[in-house]
């Protein structure tokens, strides 16, 4: 998350509605590590990534409805879960995002 | 178990806040279960200091969660941990996630050189803090490693003894001297420390001659097979930026345990 705190920082000020979504598990291969975070404004600005662009796209829209609706929640992708969703992570693994508007 | 009421600021101010002093803090988030999205900012065990801050409902929930997340934080870790709704084990009622925010790791470079320039640029886009140590007051110059942390004018060995205390498995020592005056004595104090990585520049025919004062000055085969020397993996570099990146690469490799051949030439899993 460190990487990403300044541009959060900038975006308050402008009074822009945020969510963070952060890697929170992994089973089997994934690309990033748990800590692994992104930030998306309510206008669709991103900063930092969660994998290796497989699943940032997806995590953009789960975003911008949580920052709608206010709901945090896990969200998973998943190779084996492609018909569930329509994205996964290419290396076969499943990754566990937490995603909740920054709130706190 | 002492807890401090949160700061009149909003948690994400407080992580930013300790982020800036550098501080280690676990920051904890339930994900899943009724009080989903309660936060904890947890300390390292110490003396007479505060445990955590916030709550995430319950202190006995903040209790368990606190001890666990010390653990993590420890090793620098990041993940989840289940939990029941007053922190019962075995059970799933509550499931949080410990962020773990350590210290970067130290890269401690003896040797003021051409090389030592090329290393700390590398060793900084990989987020170590980077120290030069050198004896030569005109050489071990700010104007020379712009990126270093901090650069200290000072017998190696010296500072080692000083400092040598706060390394542990994640930090390096890069010996860059080459110089039997500087490295051996300097060796011998980076061997009665923790840290992970001890590399030792030179040729082959200086790593023998080295091996042999090592010997000398009572160094046992076992600690000798802590030396990474000559330094650095075997491809070919021949700049200080390619040989660089062969140091790294050796530290990288070292800690994670790994082959440090081709991928392509392997097989099994890419990510542990």
């Amino acid at each position: 998350m460190k990487e990403i705190v300044k541009d959060i920082r900038n975006w308050q000020k402008q009074n822009k509605k945020i969510a963070i979504a952060r890697v929170i598990d992994l089973d089997g291969s994934g690309p990033r590590l748990p800590g692994a975070a992104m930030a998306v404004t309510e206008e669709g600005e991103v900063a930092g990534s969660v994998s290796g662009g497989c699943v940032e796209g997806a995590v953009v829209l789960e975003a911008l409805e949580v920052i709608k609706n206010n709901q945090r929640h896990i969200v998973s992708f998943g190779y084996s879960d492609q018909e569930a969703f329509s994205v996964g992570l290419t290396c076969g693994g499943t990754v566990h995002l937490f995603i909740e508007p920054l709130d706190w | 178990m002492s807890r401090k009421p949160p700061k009149n600021i909003s948690i994400f101010d407080r992580v930013e806040e300790l982020l800036s002093e550098e501080e280690s803090f676990a920051l904890v988030t339930v994900v899943k279960g009724p009080p989903v999205g309660e936060k904890i900012i947890v300390f390292p065990e110490q003396k007479g200091g505060v445990d955590f801050e916030g709550t995430l409902g319950n202190s006995e929930l903040d209790r368990v969660v606190t001890r666990d997340a010390r653990g993590e934080l420890e090793s620098g870790r990041s993940g989840v941990r289940n939990y029941g709704e007053f922190g019962e084990a075995r059970e799933e009622t509550v499931q949080v996630f410990v962020e773990s925010f350590i210290q970067p790791p130290q890269l401690l470079i003896v040797g003021a050189v051409d090389f030592t320039a090329a290393l700390v640029r590398i060793g900084k886009v990989l987020g170590y803090r980077i120290i030069v140590c050198d004896a030569r007051e005109i050489f071990a110059t700010t104007q020379r490693f712009p990126l270093a942390d901090e650069i200290v004018v000072e017998w190696p060995n010296k500072l080692i003894e000083k400092i040598g205390q706060t390394f542990g498995p994640r930090d390096a020592v890069c010996i860059l001297t080459h110089d039997a005056k500087f490295d051996v004595p300097a060796i011998v104090a980076a061997l009665a420390t923790d840290v992970g990585y001890i590399g030792v520049m030179g040729s082959r025919k200086t790593h023998e001659d080295r091996i042999n004062r090592l010997h000398e000055v009572g160094v046992t085969e076992e600690e000798m097979s802590r030396l990474r020397s000559p330094i650095g993996l075997d491809i070919g570099a021949r700049t200080p930026e390619e040989t660089a990146i062969s140091i790294v690469a050796e530290i990288i490799a070292l800690r994670t345990g790994r082959s440090s051949t081709s991928l392509s030439e392997t097989k099994g899993p890419i990510h542990d």
